[in-house]
């Protein structure tokens, strides 16, 4: 005990006659807006003061752009395919993959954080707020896009100096397209949450969720190549959300909307929120299942 | 109801009403037909080893599970059929601590806020007068890491009563706690009690915290197996002769 004030020592009412005044119960939606808001700035913050996940973010996709891409130059030449008009340099078609790749390590990474916030009671301070609890969820997915946008930005600023050169007017126009991939991700994220049981399980959703999803899309090689070698591939390859993620954003880098992209991303988002809010739902999901408290009707 | 508007104090019925509530995880029954209430203004005291079932009964009344079997109410409101009027008037402190520790004091205070859909505007006043009253006012812009397990408690209880509560469920609160810091929480919460009429629901095993007038619960392996005031309970003796005395007569039975 280090205080020097004790609590029991200043008069309690005289200490705080606004604490003890009557609140209005802001069960509306501006009230639900602060709450969202409260939200996404939480989350905010723990990424501003987690530097070395900023960092790790960051150097993953740069490692992809200056190194492999460097070394892949040659190697993959890309023939013009839309969005794009000219032939184009490597990092350059690689550059939209990349970003998506950034949403997809934080759409997990989010989901990391569910499964700690579970873990350490802090899922639980959230779920005593009185608002319903879907809509929670979502401001958990909103607080989630917005850590993955102010990564993809920062990158793309970086790419900026490496030859890439995205039209002005394009990084503008694909902010609709992170935030819907974010989404897209984050709910995945949001789901699959809902079914690891622990922290140390991550390594499995990397292995058999981040790799497969990023390697079987059209992040880092135009389909048709992959079509050249194999039929089944390709089409694994197009049943993949993510390719669809990727290329929702790479056409929006140039000003141009890919409508069946748009749909798949918007689908797999609704389908994969559903499924994270009736796990989350105190009556139905795995928050009443999966065991209670230690010892407890043992 | 009050609907969007309303006030959180007050309202109809006992601040909290637990009827015949039974929970299971799979085979396991951790709770079974338990029933008590904590009547306005006054601090309930919810006495039980653990692994008595003391977490899951506050996991259904913080709606963290739903009620399956039983009715639990809120100053009148069923939380099954009103959650949002029933989370509003109520405030946690959780046994587990549930403080963000790279944050400070004060954002971790803002963020419960927000959660009950509190502005900044509205909330830094309250935020101040609430770390006042724990005596921690000073330690505002530091984070939770460095403050100790007494502190954050104290910040615990500051957080619980952000968005003013009329009842607060204590889950243990002094647990891993020294002597005088378990002193300090009691005491600020009983002040709670009886300068604010805030209703408390205080769940403990530790027989010392009781006070012979405390209104008291027994709660064992998920059963209610005595309630009334704390001397009532004890019959004349010690409150943990007489525990172990039930606790014998459960298992002979």
């Amino acid at each position: 005990m280090t205080a020097a004030v004790r609590p029991t020592d200043p008069p309690l009412e005289a200490a705080s006659p606004a604490a003890s005044a009557p609140v209005a119960s802001r069960l509306g939606l501006a009230g639900y807006l602060v709450c969202a808001g409260g939200i996404v700035r939480r989350e905010l913050l723990r990424f501003v003061n987690q530097k070395e996940r900023f960092f790790s973010a960051l150097v993953r996709p740069l490692v992809w752009l200056f190194i492999f891409a460097a070394g892949f130059r040659n190697v993959l030449g890309v023939s013009i395919i839309p969005p794009y008009e000219t032939y184009v340099l490597y990092e350059v078609y690689v550059t939209a993959g990349l970003a998506a790749m950034i949403q997809l390590f934080n759409g997990m990474q989010s989901s990391l954080s569910m499964v700690y916030d579970r873990e350490v009671g802090s899922m639980r301070v959230l779920l005593t707020s009185p608002y319903p609890r879907w809509s929670l969820l979502l401001a958990k997915l909103a607080a989630g896009v917005a850590v993955s946008l102010v990564q993809v930005y920062v990158f793309l600023a970086i790419a900026r100096f490496w030859e890439v050169d995205v039209p002005w007017l394009g990084y503008l126009t694909a902010l609709p397209a992170f935030v819907a991939v974010g989404l897209m991700l984050g709910s995945i994220g949001l789901f699959l949450s809902s079914l690891v049981r622990q922290l140390e399980n991550f390594a499995s959703v990397m292995n058999f969720v981040i790799f497969p999803m990023f390697f079987a899309s059209s992040a880092l090689y135009p389909l048709w190549r992959i079509r050249e070698s194999s039929e089944a591939l390709y089409l694994i390859c197009q049943a993949n959300p993510f390719t669809h993620g990727v290329e929702l954003i790479r056409h929006a880098l140039y000003g141009s909307f890919e409508p069946v992209a748009c749909a798949v991303v918007v689908g797999t988002t609704l389908l994969f929120f559903l499924l994270a809010v009736v796990a989350y739902d105190p009556g139905r999901g795995i928050m009443a299942r999966r065991g209670g408290p230690p010892g407890e009707g043992s | 109801m009050t609907g969007g508007g309303g006030t959180i104090r007050g309202g109809p019925g006992p601040a909290l009403s637990v009827e015949g509530v039974s929970h299971r995880f799979g085979a396991r029954e951790a709770l079974s037909g338990v029933s008590l209430a904590v009547p306005v203004g006054r601090f309930v005291a919810l006495l039980g080893p653990n692994g008595a079932g003391k977490t899951t009964l506050f996991s259904i009344v913080t709606r963290l599970y739903h009620t399956r079997q039983g009715r639990v109410a809120v100053f009148g409101h069923n939380l099954a059929r009103e959650p949002a009027q029933g989370l509003a008037r109520i405030g946690v402190v959780f046994q587990a601590r549930t403080l963000d520790t790279d944050l400070t004091v004060r954002q971790n205070l803002l963020y419960h806020a927000a959660l009950h859909g509190l502005p900044r505007r509205v909330a830094m006043g309250r935020v101040e007068a609430l770390l006042a009253r724990v005596g921690l006012l000073d330690r505002i812009d530091d984070k939770i890491r460095v403050l100790s397990g007494g502190q954050s408690r104290r910040v615990e209880i500051a957080r619980s009563l952000v968005h003013g509560p009329s009842l607060l469920l204590l889950d243990e609160p002094t647990v891993g706690l020294d002597l005088e810091s378990r002193a300090d929480i009691l005491a600020t919460v009983r002040a709670l009690v009886r300068d604010e009429g805030i209703s408390v629901l205080w769940a403990t095993h530790i027989f010392e915290e009781l006070q012979p007038d405390d209104a008291l619960v027994v709660l064992h392996r998920g059963r209610v197996i005595a309630d009334g005031t704390a001397a009532q309970v004890a019959g004349g003796g010690t409150l943990e002769a007489a525990f172990r005395r039930m606790t014998a007569l459960e298992k002979a039975a």
